[in-house]
């Protein structure tokens, strides 16, 4: 049995807005093992970059724990906290907004060893630079390019290289892929694979896209509007979605084949709002088996078989 | 191995600025003037004796146009305009650039807090620069003047002073701009702490407002102290000035032009030529437009 | 080869060329794209960032912006009319009201300080010569044709979703009862719940109103569900043409086997993805044999030699691709 890596105890992250409490993230509890990946999926404003941002603390969060070997990492104070972004680093969604415009290859991918004086000499530092380019594969002429002068893939490389640079142990990756053309993001996948096994990399990694979980991760876990509905295996989740809008996300994926006709499942309305949620069940005003238990009480994440977790009173 | 990761043709930041500021034309006749006014203010002792014929009145010449003996004409006292304009370079020089640099230090810190910080601060750091904006900028001047006493580090300090809260307003919007980055939140993710992240990523990147600013303030700072120099709280009488130089000469106006139109050029050049370098060296400074 | 009857089409493109010619040099975007599509069909074109298939949509309304755009060759003909020779008065007749395009991103295509109501009675009006009282009317009766209720023809964009935006802006596209829709990624933006409710709607919409439709998009599992027809756009050319079946089944182009490679595919688990090699070749700067031999792991010296013509392999099915001028050439992706 691998050990955990990371263990998140009742995360919350409110936000205080004029129309009042939005609850991005709202009581949420899972645990990823030692060189495994967590795919955490939902639609936009489902709280899962925020969840990815409070376990880094870029965001605080408002209550609950964050257990990373063992320790809770919510009691740490700067310094402490400061050693400790070596061990879990981020890859950033947009690769043109997380990089610098002003600042080179070189200068972005050696800032964290400069800030954490992990390799003060330049020289030095340079050499460890040439080493991470090329095990992202990156061309060692691009070292004094800028940002902007690099396509869309390159530059996801780049941040790449920044995340590995301080050698941790775990990262979140937030959309890494979803910027990028289709041939380019199969690229950074594989790197991203290669990478794991080669470092023993522990991945949360955050999309919209199931198919590339699906692909990617070993354990899948559905957000909707701030809470975790439905976490399981990859492949359990995918021949059983239990949760109705589990279910519902599956069949809204576009297959690129015309061999299988999938049956459809399509919602009514939109998406409620986080600000203030109604006691109940926060997928009942578009849930199609919706009952009066579901407007009025919250279900609970429960196990409904080995390692197969779902909030959805039509379990019981 | 290491002889051959040798990096390709690494140029330092200055070198690659300096290479991108040389092909702009326009910025590099902004700069000859720049150096020129310079050096004639550096060189003014060696080239017109102060005593002699800077504030040594001659009434028998007075009022003359311009003429071989005194190239841009002499003054309503008799004295040589072209002279005065080289010494009075000194003065509007050092008040117009050293005002702006206070002003710059003083509100781009103020800005930069309250842009990054937000909250609270800002508030506070708004509201207070808000205060100052109310308050017409001459009359504000000319209370610290007084309240400090005439001289030029005062007048110097009341006229940046005066333009803080327009510097403060810039760079904090400017930097609410660019704290919303993802590059400032991959900062935060490796450890850098505020100040590092507002010195290496945020400033660098508020540059091309600011840079605007203060071409356009160095001019309007030398005004300033032309004004408050009329009212006899900045430079006093015989000490030549190109501000005062241009408001004393008003009265010739019809007659001597040349008392007014000398002195104006000589602002407008200043304004023209640190403008074309300003403009030279934002473009200079932005990575995304290298050629 | 198929050559269509001109009278059946709605679309009849022939050789386009269009370039950017800008300071940093001339962008060749679209390089010989052809186009025939039927009344009522739907075309799908795939293709990646740059691949041209956007400005191919825009030159359709002749909207490519003029300069840097310049179309240098080629004919366009939108139901019997030459586009290229239309002047500006009947250009504006066509554009909404014979064809009508949807954009990619709602939020920038409604007029934030306008109700969304008044936005598409506009449309109608200007198009349909009708009293106000009817073109809006007419607005209201759109708006619950895309499924919002008429009460809120007087509300402004910011109140509505991004689905919901969308939606206004396929009413807005459809109120003239265009006899073509250009929908360039309409659905990109939105996430996946809403976007099935979207290409639902589409879906609908087209049965009822018999409009033919070009559908842009990255997605192959958006042109799966709704498109008759499939062009793969690559460097401003169409490497593969053919019916749904003929690319998805019988896919034999490099790239757009590549494309299907490059897909994580939930139906079929892999345990790595097979993506292309390389980056698309610098627009300014194309290769001089087919652009995509320097990505393609079955080009030869030949490949880059000149630029691969059609070759027809079936009625509705071409490629270019030299290779299959050898008679046993084959691509690895097996017939489906």
């Amino acid at each position: 049995m691998a050990k955990t890596i990371l263990e998140v105890k009742n995360l919350k992250k409110y936000f205080h807005t004029p129309k009042g409490m939005l609850h991005a993230v709202d009581d949420v509890n899972f645990t990823i093992e030692e060189g495994k990946t967590l795919g955490v999926v939902g639609e936009s404003g489902c709280g899962k970059s925020t969840t990815g941002r409070a376990i880094l603390r870029l965001h605080e969060p408002t209550s609950g724990e964050v257990i990373f070997n063992g320790e809770n990492i919510l009691t740490k104070n700067k310094d402490e906290m400061r050693l400790l972004r070596r061990q879990m680093q981020l890859i950033f969604q947009d690769p043109y907004a997380s990089l610098d415009p002003r600042n080179t290859v070189s200068e972005i991918i050696g800032e964290p060893l400069k800030l954490q004086k992990i390799i003060p000499d330049k020289a030095k530092r340079l050499e460890k630079v040439y080493e991470l380019m090329e095990t992202v594969g990156l061309a060692e002429r691009l070292v004094n390019t800028y940002p902007h002068e690099l396509d869309g893939g390159r530059r996801q490389r780049i941040g790449i290289a920044r995340a590995l640079a301080m050698e941790p142990k775990f990262i979140v990756c937030d959309e890494p892929v979803s910027a990028l053309d289709v041939s380019i993001q199969a690229q950074i996948l594989n790197l991203m694979q290669d990478l794991q096994e080669q470092m023993g990399l522990t991945y949360m990694f955050i999309t919209h896209d199931l198919s590339v979980v699906h692909h990617f991760a070993d354990d899948i876990a559905v957000m909707y509007l701030g809470q975790l509905i439905e976490k399981a295996p990859s492949g359990m989740l995918f021949d059983k979605p239990t949760h109705p809008y589990t279910q519902a996300l599956l069949s809204a994926i576009p297959v690129p084949s015309l061999n299988k006709k999938r049956e459809r499942i399509l919602l009514k309305g939109e998406i409620t709002s986080p600000i203030n949620p109604k006691p109940g069940c926060r997928f009942a005003a578009r849930c199609p088996y919706a009952t009066d238990r579901c407007r009025s009480e919250e279900p609970k994440l429960k196990e409904i078989e080995p390692n197969h977790f779902v909030a959805c009173h039509l379990c019981d | 191995m290491a002889a051959t990761k040798a990096a390709p043709k690494k140029r330092s930041q200055f070198e690659e600025v300096w290479r991108r500021l040389k092909k702009n034309k326009m910025a590099m006749i902004g700069l000859a003037i720049v150096v020129f006014l310079v050096l004639l203010a550096v060189f003014a002792d060696f080239l017109f004796d102060y005593e002699q014929v800077v504030i040594k009145q001659n009434t028998a010449i007075r009022l003359q146009g311009p003429s071989a003996e005194h190239w841009f004409g002499t003054d309503e006292f008799g004295r040589d305009i072209l002279a005065r304009l080289v010494h009075g370079g000194r003065i509007s020089l050092v008040v117009g650039v050293i005002a702006v640099a206070i002003a710059l230090v003083l509100g781009g810190t103020l800005g930069a807090i309250s842009g990054f910080f937000g909250g609270k601060v800002d508030m506070l750091i708004s509201r207070a620069m808000d205060i100052l904006l109310a308050v017409p900028s001459l009359l504000l001047s000319i209370t610290i003047v007084s309240a400090l006493g005439p001289s030029i580090i005062n007048l110097m300090i009341a006229i940046a002073v005066s333009s803080v809260p327009g510097y403060a307003r810039i760079v904090r919007s400017s930097v609410m701009t660019v704290r919303d980055n993802e590059f400032v939140e991959a900062a935060k993710a490796i450890g850098a702490n505020d100040a590092q992240i507002i010195a290496s990523h945020i400033l660098p990147n508020c540059l091309a407002p600011i840079i605007v600013q203060v071409s356009l303030k160095v001019a309007s700072a030398i005004l300033s102290t032309s004004g408050l120099s009329f009212l006899g709280l900045g430079v006093k009488a015989p000490t030549p000035e190109w501000g005062s130089m241009l408001s004393g000469g008003r009265a010739y106006l019809r007659n001597a032009p040349h008392l007014t139109v000398f002195p104006g050029l000589c602002i407008m050049l200043t304004i023209l030529s640190m403008n074309l370098l300003g403009d030279g060296l934002r473009d200079a400074l932005d990575p995304k437009l290298k050629q | 080869m198929a050559q269509k009857n001109p009278k059946d089409l709605i679309l009849d493109i022939k050789d386009l060329v269009i370039h950017y010619e800008t300071d940093d040099g001339t962008v060749e975007a679209v390089n010989g794209i052809d186009i025939q599509l039927e009344y009522g069909k739907t075309l799908g074109l795939v293709g990646e960032t740059g691949s041209g298939k956007t400005t191919t949509a825009l030159s359709v309304l002749r909207l490519v912006p003029d300069p840097p755009g310049v179309i240098k060759n080629g004919s366009i003909f939108l139901d019997g009319k030459d586009i290229m020779n239309l002047p500006q008065k009947e250009l504006e007749a066509v554009r909404g009201h014979l064809a009508s395009m949807i954009f990619q991103d709602p939020m920038t295509s409604l007029n934030p300080v306008f109700t969304v109501g008044d936005q598409i009675s506009e449309v109608i009006a200007l198009h349909e010569n009708c009293s106000k009282a009817e073109a809006d009317q007419k607005a209201g009766d759109m708006l619950e044709v895309v499924g919002i209720p008429r009460e809120r023809f007087g509300e402004y964009p910011h109140q509505f979703s991004g689905g919901m935006k969308q939606r206004v802006v396929i009413a807005m596209a459809l109120a003239c009862n265009p006899k073509l829709l250009l929908a360039d990624e309409p659905t990109t933006a939105l996430d996946v719940t809403i976007q099935a409710q979207v290409l639902e709607t589409m879906k609908g919409l087209r049965e009822k109103y018999g409009s033919a439709m070009i559908m842009i998009t990255h997605d192959l599992g958006i042109i799966a569900e709704v498109c008759d027809e499939v062009s793969v756009v690559y460097a401003g050319q169409i490497v593969e043409h053919g019916t749904l079946v003929d690319v998805f089944n019988h896919t034999r182009h490099p790239y757009t086997e590549g494309l299907f490679g490059s897909l994580p595919n939930i139906e079929i688990k892999r345990n790595r993805l097979s993506p292309i090699p390389g980056l698309m070749p610098d627009p300014t700067d194309l290769p001089k044999g087919c652009c995509f031999a320097p990505r393609c792991k079955y080009a030869t010296p030949e490949c880059e030699k000149a630029r691969p013509g059609k070759k027809w392999l079936s009625d509705t099915h071409y490629v270019r691709c030299s290779r299959y001028d050898e008679p046993n050439f084959k691509i690895e992706r097996e017939d489906q």
